[in-house]
């Protein structure tokens, strides 16, 4: 079966954008002859001997006429493993709205950058928006290669000047692709010019990128949508939900909880015109019957007893603002819309307003204007059903609307602390002491590595490795080893699920403070679940701070042959139950930075490897 | 009813929904058929007064089938609308009123013809169609009608103005589309909120492609009216396309009329809707047909969208479908 991968491009005609695009369609047949055609011949009454690929997207006359793109385009195309459709946004700030209009559903966005000019304020505006709206995967294509001979070194230049500013974003898989769309090297084809890039063309990139993992699975969420009732023949009346799945799977038997009665049910059934389904996931518009009788309407939530959202009226968020007539003002009252439940909210607190180009946050901002970005607490008169948007996009996102002009404002995207992070009436102290007089005054920028894999797949010897490289050329480090923490900070911790989880987050939580201090961090634990390095990853993203996965992906049979501390042979032998590999799950990563394996090289090669990702990113 | 493990989804393929402990995706004819479920539903739910635009054609016939499914086992608790130019083909009439009778949906028609006779509306003597009327008897049923929501069947990949266009759009109390200040449109949440006098035109399909439709027909096994298949019929060559000898359009003197296997890719009216020479007499054909094809469906087969380069945006302004 074919399966849809929605990606979004942004840029503007003079990076090549265009071209880019018009030869992905061209090549996969996705323009069509009289298309072209009619290009050609404007093309050619415009004085322009060659045919002008970007009038293809850009659709409205006003685009034509300024030569650029003020609107999102779709466009569609298949190869025979994949339909693709191309959210075209515009790269001009004063269109972001528009931007993220095409992109908020994107699977995948396509960054361009000219080779001659490098990242410049629209590349980073364009990552940080991909973050903000959590698209799993990015590609930056570095383009335009024919212009600069072909030159390796740009290539590694451009790369490394953004993954600087990429490693303070929430972008887990970036991969960068050196092309030139107009003579068509690395689009389609691999590239002869390009013979030192060891990686993939653009489309077989496309094509293979794998989306699986994207959707969370985990957390069943089923906002109902319209509620249906009508008459079967002689039968009792038919009740059923009818809604999208916003996540999780859902299946006849579960129990479930309805928000915001708190009413407790089972599924009978999940319908549809087809037929009963055995599980609903996802994306699935279906309708769900409940075993008892109980008052559900639109705007309500089915989830489990055990795996609610969060239930705020206070909503936190990073809102986008989309509207030029009026600003968002604080006390002001908006709607906001958020799966099928509209609520009045007042905006309550402004906290800062980003500077996306720096990533700067001005604390003193009153007012968020057209396209600008900030930190905003809504206050509601009726809760909402909320995830964090970084583990739920579904039911993490919201609309905010105009009451007086009915105009779509703005869009946020929910902010949920983790688990108990701060206790109440406990306020932050920041001193004056910034960051960057720290930086400053010591020399040196803290960074945090988390070293995940099996036991004995050689965490803490890379870790030590790296520790001791950076200690003796002068620079703070230091390895939080998970066994070791148990002795002390973790002490009161067993190993039960929750016992476990709670170890990595603490792990997570003085790490950061050490990075903060403006020392290497060096996390070595095992952490078999992705939602507890995500929360690690999260922690440092929402601190600003620079974070690295390194996956060491040694195969269990290699891992138990080395045994270093015996603990297979015991776990072999039932005498420790839940042991990571043998009766319990490693999750493996898939937005690791760096992947190690027995057959990458020596200890110190590999430990090399690790302090070239750093340093990449921090400098010597 | 029985509870089945592989339930056939859209897409028809037992794939639709991949094996238990694998990923779990839809197919894309999945996807895109949830998405235009849940339109359907949030429509329903947040709009009081929706009208679904319904030509015969086979866009129009696949929302009908899709509103069907999005509130089964429920009926389609809203109306059709034809806006019914006079020009139509005979056998997408036939069509029109047997399917909404046996879907047992109320079907509204609005004609140009009764507003030029009342004089509510002026034929151009030199055009030479009646597309351009049809806007004014469309807006005038809307406002009769009390509409707030219409359903279009529009879709972005047949022209590049549709292209630019939001699923829910919005249109002032004159029914225009203004192109450059739509509402920003993310994830799944729609704002239909207007004023009254204002509507929204929804557009399920969206996202889809003419194959897309033509595959969905086929494994949804949905009819279409015949003429979307290959058959006989007596034609004519004007400006490079095939156009059907009719009641409705005859040639001129130098226009030789010849007896062709054809059929038509879109259904418009008949004195500007051209059709191509086809052998294809089945849905499977037409698929495979549509796949192999160069030519877009509306620069084949329609007079009306070769007016210029922004011909579908001026129209669309205007308040046109």
């Amino acid at each position: 079966m074919a399966e849809l991968l929605r990606l979004a491009t942004a840029g503007s005609v003079d990076d090549g954008k265009s071209t880019l695009i018009g030869r992905l369609l061209y090549d996969a047949k996705g323009i069509f002859e009289d298309q072209l055609e009619s290009i050609r011949k404007t093309s050619e009454q415009r004085g322009n001997p060659e045919t002008d690929l970007a009038l293809l997207t850009d659709g409205l006359r006003a685009e034509r006429e300024q030569g650029i793109t003020i609107d999102v385009a779709y466009r569609y195309f298949a190869t025979p493993r994949r339909r693709f459709i191309i959210a075209d946004t515009p790269g001009h700030v004063e269109y972001t709205r528009n931007m993220v209009t095409g992109a908020s559903n994107a699977h995948l966005a396509l960054i361009l950058i000219d080779a001659r000019k490098g990242v410049i304020e629209q590349t980073r505006r364009h990552a940080f928006l991909s973050s903000m709206l959590g698209i799993p995967h990015m590609v930056v294509c570095i383009n335009k290669m024919d212009l600069v001979e072909w030159d390796q070194d740009v290539f590694e230049a451009t790369k490394a000047e953004f993954m600087d500013f990429a490693s303070r974003l929430n972008v887990h898989d970036v991969t960068f692709i050196p092309i030139s769309a107009l003579r068509g090297d690395n689009v389609v084809q691999r590239s002869e010019n390009l013979w030192w890039y060891e990686g993939s063309a653009l489309l077989t990139h496309l094509e293979s990128v794998y989306i699986g993992s994207d959707e969370n699975l985990i957390d069943p969420r089923f906002p109902v949508q319209y509620v249906i009732r009508t008459q079967m023949g002689e039968g009792p009346d038919f009740r059923g939900y009818a809604g999208t799945v916003a996540s999780g799977v859902l299946r006849p038997g579960d129990e479930v909880l309805v928000l915001p009665s708190g009413m407790v049910s089972h599924i009978d059934s999940i319908a549809t015109a087809d037929g009963e389904l055995s599980e609903a996931f996802p994306h699935m518009a279906v309708v769900i019957t409940l075993s008892d009788d109980v008052a559900v309407s639109r705007g309500d939530v089915l989830c489990r007893p055990n795996n609610r959202p969060s239930i705020v009226t206070d909503v936190e968020s990073t809102v986008c603002w989309m509207d030029e007539r009026s600003a968002l003002t604080i006390g002001r009252t908006y709607l906001l819309k958020h799966n099928t439940r509209t609520v009045r909210g007042a905006v309550n607190t402004l906290h800062y307003r980003l500077e996306v180009n720096g990533l700067h946050r001005d604390e003193t901002a009153e007012t968020l204007g057209l396209n600008e970005i900030g930190r905003v607490t809504f206050s509601c008169t009726e809760p909402l059903f909320v995830d964090d948007y970084s583990t739920n996009r579904g039911t993490g996102s919201f609309i905010i609307v105009d009451p007086v002009t009915n105009g779509t404002v703005g869009a946020g995207v929910i902010r949920v602390m983790a688990v108990a992070h701060a206790s109440p009436n406990v306020v932050f102290e920041g001193g004056s002491l910034t960051r960057e007089r720290r930086i400053a005054a010591l020399g040196t920028s803290g960074a945090t590595v988390l070293f995940t894999g099996l036991s004995g797949s050689g965490k803490s010897t890379v870790a030590a490795g790296v520790e001791e490289a950076y200690v003796t050329s002068g620079r703070p480090a230091f390895m939080l080893d998970g066994d070791n923490l148990r002795h002390g900070i973790c002490g009161d911790l067993g190993f039960s699920e929750k016992d476990r989880m709670e170890n990595v987050r603490r792990a997570g939580e003085v790490a950061k403070m050490f990075a903060e201090s403006g020392a290497l961090a060096l996390i070595s634990i095992i952490s078999p679940c992705s939602a507890d390095r995500r929360l690690i990853r999260r922690l440092h993203a929402e601190a600003g701070l620079p974070f690295f996965e390194v996956f060491m992906d040694t195969p269990l049979e290699e891992c138990e042959r080395r045994d270093p501390k015996g603990l297979y042979v015991r776990a072999r032998a039932g005498q420790i139950p839940g042991f990571t590999g043998i009766d319990s799950e490693y999750e493996v990563p898939d937005d690791a930075e760096l992947v190690l394996r027995p057959s990458t090289g020596s200890i110190s090669e590999q430990i090399s490897l690790v302090l070239s990702l750093i340093e990449g990113v921090l400098g010597d | 009813m029985e509870r089945v493990d592989s339930v056939r989804l859209a897409g028809g393929v037992d794939g639709a929904v991949s094996a238990p402990h694998g990923n779990y995706r839809l197919s894309h004819l999945g996807a895109l058929e949830a998405q235009a479920v849940h339109i359907f539903r949030e429509v329903a739910a947040e709009l009081e007064r929706p009208v679904l635009l319904f030509s015969g054609g086979k866009d129009s016939i696949v929302m009908l089938h899709l509103a069907k499914k999005a509130f089964w086992p429920g009926p389609i608790p809203f109306p059709v609308l034809h806006v019914d130019t006079g020009r139509n083909f005979a056998e997408v009439l036939e069509f029109r009123d047997r399917h909404v009778a046996e879907l047992r949906v109320k079907l509204l028609v609005a004609s140009v013809q009764e507003d030029i006779d009342a004089g509510r509306t002026v034929e151009d003597g030199n055009a030479k169609s009646r597309n351009r009327l049809q806007t004014p008897t469309l807006l005038r049923a809307i406002r009769a009608g009390g509409f707030d929501a219409v359903f279009g069947g529009a879709r972005r990949d047949e022209e590049k103005a549709r292209a630019k266009e939001r699923i829910f759009s919005f249109r002032d109390q004159f029914g225009q589309w203004d192109p450059k200040n739509q509402r920003p449109e993310l994830w799944d949440i729609y704002n239909g909120r207007h004023n009254k006098g204002e509507h929204i035109r929804i557009f399920p399909l969206s996202n889809w492609t003419e194959l897309d439709v033509w595959q969905y027909i086929g494994d949804e096994d949905i009819d279409v009216p015949p003429i979307y298949l290959a058959h006989r019929r007596k034609v004519f060559e004007r400006d490079g396309m095939l156009m059907a000898s009719s009641d409705h359009l005859s040639p001129e003197t130098d226009e030789e009329v010849f007896d062709a296997l054809v059929r038509f890719r879109t259904v418009g009216d008949a004195d500007c809707t051209g059709c191509v020479e086809s052998r294809a007499d089945s849905i499977e054909l037409v698929i495979a047909e549509v796949a192999a094809t160069r030519l877009t469906e509306r620069g084949a087969t329609r007079a009306d969208d070769r007016i210029s380069e922004a011909g579908m945006e001026d129209r669309k302004r205007e308040g046109y479908f």
